[in-house]
């Protein structure tokens, strides 16, 4: 047998073989650490096989490594996975965080550790299957199930007694519009017949889904907005800084980003792709907005981990600008930059656990003058925030002058004033980030490194810490590895609907001194 | 096959129960008082099971085309079947929850083991009569059982106050059912259940027709909990023991809305287009009535019975597809929802014991520490009852609005499942609760253990909650034989004639 048509489902399962594993074994000693590290080594391990195997050359808006059997006859509901250029590195990203996670949670959850990790690797599962299926239906079951063990991970693991309103918090706003969202998968399936996603994105191309342009607006609409509030996109973020500061570290590395943004450029995107043009000014708006306002709150927050969810606003937000211009370049650093979030703030909630670990409490006052005491921790800390703020040579800046060039190039975005906007974020993303490292690190001996001793990082701490470090500059360095897959799928998503110069000859321009592929205006993103 | 009588096989479930009830009433006196009651409950399961057992055997005789019995009465079909099946499994996880619910505590478990007979020989009398006077019959048989368990806890106030209610309301609601069978008889000279759809064509008095119906509606709406006939719901659930509650919220249900069916579809489908209006309001008020009452409640089983109202409303969205889907979402959501609820209140009654002493979700808070896996049990069946993917009540939903969309009610829908949006707020409330460490350990009770018929029934409960999220195929497709077997003809015929009182064109031809 064929492991390409296997690969998949392997990968989504294990995790939770291992989770009812880890359920039936005795929470004994170090037992459920080692498990679970195991378990997500393994995952990751496969993972590895998608961009080992993967036809680079393949026809862009192809799925590879494909399953596709029945599973239900009526409604015809398929098991369908399949993976392209995007969901590739996601499925990456996802296998690669999870031991890092393990590492990090090693010491800091010491009781109830069994339902930790069974739970944290359900979630891995969960993320997974999201990135993995083609079947709409499958898609939201997967969707749904993610929001259940990050709730009870809240709940129960939370950091104050807040938890339990958090958890509840993060789980309305997220359940509500998908619930919503569920009744556009139902019209949908009503009008094609079908839940296949690929089906699906061709009847789009042809406008085969409904005649019914009102309908087909509030449908992609109930799509747009489950998606964003998962994102999440501004004015619907209210879950974010409250899931964030009671989340464990583990749990917070994959909560924001990844999971809607993806779907966005999935599903919002391939099923209504006129819509979703329609929408992108306000979009473009909101991206532009939910830059600067992260960044502007994250300024003045006291407590690191406010502030870090802050911070994630601005990044996802900058996702969503640039996706949203509809420009191959827009798109591709869109793609990137989701990406990037993941391992930068990935990064930077690491480190903040270990600080808490060690001086149990994210309020920024009571530190001050850790350089001298953790140099280690302050040269990774530092590493990360010039990941974060988008220095060049590392993989922020990638994602961050792809999205902005994308932004400039628009037509949809109508008003260059926009970009404007953004592009000041990322000096007030460069200002939270040093003024925090300088409060934190540099200036007078605080409170708590006073009266606590703490130490520098240890093995295990490396461990986890390093290859999120060697990443960002392989990202920042080699882009072209990653960007050859993601702009397969950048250029059909920005040539959906026909260019009226599709026909021309494509001229590939490579900007000069830089290392990945750009086009010229005309091209890309034109309706 | 030796050629037994119709009336022998259409009814042998309903003899099989019977027979066993009165064994354990026979049985019961002889045992001594001090001795324990089990015997009479393994008496009680192999009865159940055999009931089970012959309500399959029944498909022998009924797969082809309706088995009938008593002059027409009886109609043994698919959808009887299906119920049949439904029911059976349902008692049968009761009773193996309750095996030593009673224990020690100097009361009555040969008569609740009887009674419990008694009432699930009701409810499938129910689901495979096709004449409104047997179905009536089958209604008080099963409802003076339920009358009669719900204050099995014997002393306690609220136990007795649940009971009066249950039974003073309870009667009140059949009345107007008994009402509703007059004024059809009045409109359409017929009390069964074709011949009122026949008649119907030809009646004079169509507004009689639909009083009838109305009246029909208003007394089954009040055994399923709809609102706004739901008032009784939480101060009998509360009051009732856990395991009758498990039992009541599901099987009964699942008998009225299986006569519901029967009644609308197949006896009234020439008005669709009026009670489907009906049917849409009382959906979406149930929905709504019932997710917001829930919202406010501290007590676990009074949350459980604004939720159950709330299911009832769901399950009532299906009836305003007509008529296929309808129906086969109708049995599809009615199986899920049997299995996750019932299987809900046997954790309760395992985690409360007679004296419940686990009452409000403060009670439950850090369940999880002390007994991890009943715990787990519980979280996936609330996570059902939201509607959690790879649940059976995910399925249930899915079927139940894709049904509702496809008949055009896309609104409906979408007050639907924002309200299983509200919904997951006070399921969510009492999972955080479960899965949260406990701040005052003021009264810590060593917890029971769970015996083994217990944990069998618990077992079996999310077993097939399970298998129904993540497998439906198999129920499904008897779900849909089901709702094509016994009436999808006269809603064909009935639509060929009115073709405008349909709003879907009938698919007969895809299965």
């Amino acid at each position: 047998m064929n492991l390409d048509h296997s690969i998949l489902s392997i990968i989504t399962f294990v995790p939770l073989v291992g989770a009812v594993l880890l359920a039936l074994l005795p929470d004994r000693g170090k037992l459920m650490q080692w498990g679970a590290l195991a378990v997500t080594l393994i995952t990751f391990a496969i993972t590895l096989h998608l961009p080992v195997h993967y036809n680079y050359a393949a026809a862009s808006g192809a799925f590879q490594f494909a399953t596709d059997n029945p599973w239900i006859a009526t409604p015809a509901i398929r098991y369908h996975l399949g993976v392209d250029g995007l969901s590739m590195w996601l499925i990456v990203l996802t296998g690669f965080l999870a031991p890092l996670g393990v590492l990090i949670s090693w010491r800091t959850v010491s009781e109830r550790k069994k339902l930790f990790y069974t739970l944290f690797l359900l979630q891995q599962v969960a993320m997974l299957g999201i990135f993995v299926s083609l079947d709409l239906f499958l898609y939201y079951a997967f969707w749904e199930l993610s929001l259940v063990p990050m709730t009870i991970l809240i709940a129960t693991f939370g950091r104050t007694e807040n938890r339990r309103s958090a958890a509840i918090k993060f789980f309305l706003y997220a359940f509500i519009p998908s619930a919503v969202m569920l009744v556009g998968i139902l019209w949908l399936y009503v009008n094609t017949g079908t839940f296949d996603m690929p089906q699906l994105a061709q009847l789009a191309a042809t406008h085969g889904i409904s005649g019914n342009s009102a309908a087909l607006w509030l449908a992609s609409l109930s799509f747009l907005i489950a998606f964003a509030v998962k994102v999440p996109v501004f004015p619907l973020h209210g879950w974010l800084s409250d899931a964030i500061s009671e989340a464990p570290t583990a749990a917070v590395m994959v909560l924001a980003g990844k999971l809607g943004l993806y779907s966005i450029l999935r599903f919002s995107f391939g099923i209504f792709p006129e819509q979703s043009r329609h929408i992108a000014p306000l979009m473009i708006a909101l991206g532009a907005i939910g830059i600067v306002y992260g960044a502007l709150l994250a300024l003045v927050q006291k407590d690191l981990k406010r502030l870090a969810a802050y911070g994630t606003l601005g990044h996802v937000s900058l996702v969503i600008l640039g996706i949203f211009t509809f420009t191959i370049a827009g798109l591709d650093g869109g793609i990137y930059q989701t990406l990037n979030e993941g391992i930068g703030g990935g990064a930077l909630f690491m480190l903040l656990g270990i600080l808490y670990e060690r001086y149990s409490t994210y309020d920024m006052r009571e530190y001050g003058g850790l350089a001298a005491k953790l140099p280690w921790m302050v040269t990774l800390f530092v590493i990360t925030t010039l990941s974060v703020v988008g220095l060049p040579m590392l993989n922020g800046f990638v994602g961050e002058f792809l999205v902005f060039s994308g932004t400039m190039q628009s037509t949809i975005a109508h008003h260059v004033g926009w970009t404007v906007l953004a592009t000041t974020g990322v000096i007030l993303t460069a200002a939270y980030m040093l003024l925090m490292i300088q409060k934190v690190f540099y200036s007078n001996l605080g409170l708590k490194p006073r009266s606590v001793t703490g130490w520098d990082l240890d093995v295990r701490e490396h461990l986890a810490l390093w290859p999120m470090i060697a990443l960002m500059l392989l990202m920042g360095i080699a882009s072209p590895y990653w960007m050859q897959s993601i702009d397969t799928v950048g250029t059909y998503l920005a040539n959906q609907i026909g260019s009226p110069d599709l026909t021309a000859p494509k001229t590939i321009t490579r900007l000069p001194g830089s290392s990945f592929p750009m086009r010229p205006y005309q091209e890309g993103g034109q309706r | 096959m030796p050629s037994l009588s119709p009336n022998i096989i259409g009814l042998l479930p309903e003899y099989i129960l019977t027979i066993t009830g009165v064994l354990i009433m026979l049985a019961e006196p002889c045992i001594k008082p001090s001795s324990s009651r089990k015997p009479l409950g393994w008496l009680a399961i192999l009865g159940t099971i055999a009931a089970g057992v012959a309500s399959g055997y029944q498909t022998l005789f009924a797969s082809d085309h309706p088995l009938r019995a008593f002059s027409n009465t009886i109609q043994v079909d698919t959808f009887s079947i299906f119920f049949h099946l439904l029911i059976a499994a349902v008692v049968l996880v009761t009773l193996l929850g309750s095996m030593d619910y009673f224990e020690g505590n100097a009361s009555h478990a040969g008569e609740y083991f009887a009674l419990v007979l008694f009432g699930a020989t009701g409810m499938m009398l129910m689901t495979c009569s096709v004449e409104l006077l047997m179905v009536f019959i089958g209604l008080e048989i099963s409802s003076i059982s339920t009358y009669i368990m719900a204050g099995m806890r014997k002393g306690q106030g609220t136990a007795s106050e649940a009971s009066i209610k249950y039974f003073l309301l309870g009667s009140f609601a059949t009345a107007f059912f008994l009402y509703g069978i007059a004024l059809a008889f009045g409109a359409t000279g017929s009390t069964s259940i074709a011949a009122i759809a026949a008649g119907l064509a030809a009646t004079k008095t169509p507004l009689l027709a639909l009083m009838a119906l109305a009246m029909i509606i208003i007394g089954l709406g009040f055994k399923v909990s709809a609102a706004p006939f739901h008032v009784w719901t939480p101060d009998v659930y509360q009051g009732a023991p856990a395991p009758v509650v498990g039992l009541m919220s599901t099987a009964p249900k699942a008998a009225a809305f299986a006569v519901l069916l029967r009644i609308t579809f197949s006896g009234f489908p020439g008005m669709q287009h009026r009670w489907s209006v009906l049917m849409w309001v009382l959906a979406a008020l149930s929905m709504t009535v019932g997710n917001l009452g829930a919202l406010l409640q501290r007590d676990v089983k009074r949350m459980l019975a604004y939720s159950s109202i709330a299911h009832a409303g769901y399950l009532l969205v299906a009836f305003t597809a007509f008529p296929q889907e309808g129906i086969a979402a109708a049995c599809f959501y009615t199986a899920t929802y049997a299995a996750m609820n019932v299987g809900a209140f046997a954790v309760i009654t395992q985690v409360s014991g007679f004296n419940e002493s686990t009452r409000s979700i403060e009670d439950y808070t850090g369940l999880a520490l002390k007994r991890p896996v009943i715990s787990a049990v519980f979280a996936f069946f609330l996570l059902s009852l939201i509607g959690i993917p790879f649940t059976g009540g995910f399925f249930g939903k899915f079927y139940v609005f894709s049904a509702a969309i496809g008949a055009g009610h896309v609104w409906l829908a979408v007050i639907g499942l924002f309200n299983s949006g509200v919904a997951c707020f006070y399921y969510l409330r009492l999972l955080a609760a479960i899965y949260s460490r406990k701040q005052a350990a003021a009264h810590d009770v060593q917890p029971r253990s769970v015996s083994v018929p217990a944990a069998i029934g618990l077992t079996l409960a999310a077993l097939a909650t399970l298998i129904l999220g993540i497998l439906p195929g198999n129920v499904l497709e008897m779900a849909q034989y089901a709702g094509t077997s016994t009436m999808i003809e006269n809603a064909r015929q009935q639509c060929a004639a009115h073709p405008d009182n349909c709003q879907l064109q009938v698919k007969v031809d895809s299965h």
